[in-house]
């Protein structure tokens, strides 16, 4: 298999990943919308700092306000991880890429982007903004859906899979960056039931909210969902579940044993989460760890396969 | 849409569908059937239905502008264009022949000359054609064959008959046009698939595909095979991923292979280098390889001629084939299948003055109004003059250019372009111009589609079909009904 076609399918399933939970990103502050009480207020910025976006939306805007923030994460294209940017490098890396996909994958990514460019004022606008975010991240599903269950699980298989999982990895420790800082930001007032709502939403942002009732067995609480999104070995979106699909990805293709060491010398464990105040400032710290680690992965899976 | 065919006005042109009297002619006969049975607003909801799945199938070219290069959605009218069978027989026929003797002539250019030497063309036509390679000469393809992919440009005049208006040996493109607009037809209008008996076009890729391999160097039963392209921004990279996918082969650009020093090429891939057998070029000969060619160009690969010209890889078509789709050479054609075959041409040229011959040049320059004239190596129908549709400060451009450069021009009668009924404004039916171009290929066996890619001019009265500048196109039928 070329390099660099690899390459491009290693990034087309990063860009499907991060278009996906950009939704489920913004979504856990969507949904708190409608569960908090309204002298809380939550901080939409915080969506921005967390994807360390900071500067490209200062050029942009002057007021950090809700209609502002998700419009810098949905539609900018002046965002280099804006929603509609990721889904626009997407649809390129499909297009260099046909040659190797199922027939059907270019006219998916096509209604895929159509309906995000042309419905783009809802994902904007409160009101119908939590059916476009569902639409997105179902639409996403179903690509994702098809490749699984038509392309040939062969090394190119294995490179869309390396994507996915990394930019998973990723952005699950950013949705639960996400819950922290809400609850960073509502200081003062975060009564137990404040801090339920938060992790509850991010639980379900993340789709893990039924998972984690079956399989915690305990109710929402901060460090037990902390834990869960980081360390379940068996949730499809939790860090760890990730890494060891990576690990099993990595195996099948030529000179992986780099990589394979490199994942195994994360350390999930290292950050010890007790109560409720261990998920502050050092937690968040430790989020941005992860995102260091995880993105010296990718420069090793570059090294490997895609040599400039 | 119960049409008024008897006021369909093709305005003394020949119609592919309607005849002189307004009957339908018998190919066409379930297809207007059909048609004169949908109600208007059915009609303007499939046409929107085919804009739509062009949308959502990305069917797509590259237009360069001024501001850079915009991928545009594929104008596709929805109204196929129908040919019977037994007519289509022959034509594939003459397509054949035609190539078979081109790809002789090219060979024998490359080594003896003997088509020369008896005096059957002018030596000083092939030698100064600026697509007669020197690095070709005493070269020996695989199969002898230099053409293998051809797209010949066909157009039906007044008689009805078909005439070839030119040879397409370099990098045709448009065939995977032809396969989605079938794709497009048949979504479209499914309940035609039913009732009429549509000869199917799907299996070109396989064929191509089987060509290519009967070109490889090695002796293994699955050889490499490659499709390579100048990339992204290409007019026609849409079809150069169609193709890799249809096919199952790599599409490459020049940066992915590397010739080693024992002139074999190479894929890199992500456990190393890999053999290559077959190249299928979609890159003009010039910028092949900067070791030989243009020294500057980054779409082609170092090293690439040696290889091809030590026998370690096959390319597709030949470097040099270009030299027989000359439009000088186009009009010495029929004496080529004559020379080579021993046989009568089953297709007709169009009537060619070369501007070279001192009489032909004098009778061209007095008729411009009235002559079509086009430089022997251009494409995409730029740099031509269409006589009628011009005003007098064109054609004294153009007398001046042809004086300037005889060699590089030709003329031809302006032709009675057969038309079609196209979808226009308000779902009304009107006549539009339109041409075709199959697509043959020879390696051990020859091969022509069926049928081909038909091209419209969209704007009334309109004679330019080309893509790059308005034209749009339709599915083509070789229809076998009613017969035996």
């Amino acid at each position: 298999m070329l390099s660099k076609v690899a390459e491009r399918l290693y990034w087309a399933a990063r860009y499907l990943e991060r278009v996906e939970n950009t939704a489920r990103l913004v979504g856990v502050y969507d949904k708190l919308l409608f569960d908090l009480p309204r002298d809380v207020n939550i901080s939409w910025y915080s969506l921005v700092e967390l994807n360390s976006a900071t500067g490209p939306f200062e050029e942009r805007y002057q007021v950090r306000s809700e209609h502002n923030v998700v419009k810098f994460m949905l539609a900018d294209d002046t965002n280099p991880s804006s929603m509609l940017t990721a889904l626009s490098m997407l649809r390129e890396n499909i297009r260099t890429s046909r040659d190797v996909l199922p027939v059907e994958s270019w006219e998916h990514i096509n209604e895929l982007y159509l309906y995000a460019q042309n419905n783009i004022r809802l994902g904007i606008n409160r009101s119908q903004r939590h059916e476009f975010l569902d639409q997105i991240v179902c639409r996403c599903q179903m690509f994702f859906g098809m490749l699984s269950g038509t392309m040939s699980h062969d090394a190119p298989w294995q490179f869309v899979k390396l994507g996915r999982d990394l930019e998973r990895a990723d952005m699950t420790t950013r949705i639960l960056d996400a819950g922290a800082a809400a609850l960073q930001q509502a200081n003062g007032d975060s009564s137990v039931n404040l801090r339920q709502v938060v992790w509850g939403n991010v639980l379900r942002s993340a789709s893990a909210y039924m998972s984690y009732r079956r399989s915690v067995r305990l109710s929402v609480a901060g460090p037990d969902v902390a834990w869960y999104l980081l360390q379940d070995p068996n949730f499809p979106r939790s860090v760890a579940a990730c890494l060891t699909q990576l690990k099993i990805s990595a195996g099948k293709l030529p000179h992986s044993k780099a990589l394979v060491d490199e994942v195994k010398e994360i350390d999930l464990e290292r950050y010890q989460i007790e109560t409720d105040a261990d998920l502050g400032r050092d937690f968040r710290s430790y989020l941005n760890d992860l995102q260091i680690q995880i993105c010296q992965l990718s420069n090793r899976i570059a090294q490997t396969w895609f040599p400039a | 849409m119960t049409m008024d065919w008897k006021a369909y006005d093709p305005n003394g042109y020949f119609d592919e569908l309607i005849d002189a009297k307004g009957g339908v002619r018998p190919p066409a006969r379930q297809l207007i059937q059909c048609l004169d049975s949908l109600p208007p607003e059915e009609i303007e909801s499939r046409r929107q239905m085919a804009e739509a799945t062009i949308q959502e199938m990305g069917v797509s070219f590259t237009v360069y502008t001024g501001e850079g290069t915009i991928d545009r959605a594929w104008p596709f009218d929805i109204i196929p264009r129908t040919i019977s069978a037994s007519q289509w027989r022959t034509t594939a026929a003459g397509l054949e022949q035609r190539l078979k003797a081109l790809n002789l002539f090219i060979n024998d250019l490359y080594h003896d000359q003997q088509i020369l030497k008896d005096g059957i063309i002018p030596s000083e036509i092939i030698l100064e054609s600026k697509n007669f390679r020197p690095e070709c000469v005493g070269i020996s393809p695989p199969l002898n064959v230099w053409a293998h992919i051809c797209g010949t440009d066909l157009v039906r005049d007044g008689d009805g008959e078909f005439y070839v208006l030119e040879d397409n040996l370099r990098v045709p493109s448009g065939v995977s046009y032809m396969l989605e607009n079938r794709a497009i037809t048949k979504r479209v209008l499914p309940e035609l698939f039913e009732q009429d008996d549509i000869l199917p076009v799907t299996d070109y890729c396989a064929q191509l595909f089987d060509m290519l391999k009967s070109l490889s160097p090695r002796d293994v039963r699955k050889p490499v095979i490659v499709v390579l392209t100048p990339g992204i921004f290409n007019s026609a990279y849409f079809e150069h991923t169609f193709l890799a996918q249809q096919m199952g082969v790599e599409l490459v650009e020049g940066s992915d292979l590397v010739v080693d020093e024992k002139d074999c090429v190479y894929m890199r891939t992500i456990s190393g280098l890999e053999r290559v057998d077959v190249i299928y070029r979609r890159i003009d000969d010039l910028f092949l390889d900067p070791e030989v060619f243009e020294k500057d160009s980054v779409l082609g690969v170092p090293g690439l001629m040696r290889a091809w010209q030590k026998g370690k890889v096959a390319l597709a078509n030949a470097p040099g084939a270009g030299v027989a789709d000359d439009k000088v050479v186009y009009a010495y054609v029929p004496e080529i299948i004559r020379y080579y075959l021993n046989e009568e041409p089953i297709i007709k040229n169009v009537e060619t003055y070369l501007c070279d011959d001192p009489e032909q040049r004098a009778y061209v320059l007095e008729n411009l109004d009235k002559l079509v004239v086009k430089p022997a190596n251009e494409s995409g129908g730029y740099g031509m003059l269409v006589g009628p549709h011009s005003t007098k400060k064109e054609q004294a451009q153009f007398a001046k250019l042809i004086q300037d450069n005889p060699r590089n021009y030709i003329a031809q009668p302006t032709l009675a372009l057969s038309t079609a009924p196209t979808l226009v404004e308000q779902g009304r039916l009107e006549p539009r111009h339109l041409d075709l171009r199959p697509f043959i290929l020879q390696g051990k066996e020859t091969y022509v589609t069926t049928g081909g890619l038909t091209r419209v001019a969209m704007k009334k009265g309109s004679l330019v079909v080309n893509s790059s500048q308005g034209g749009g196109s339709k599915d083509t039928w070789i229809v076998a009904s009613g017969e035996e």
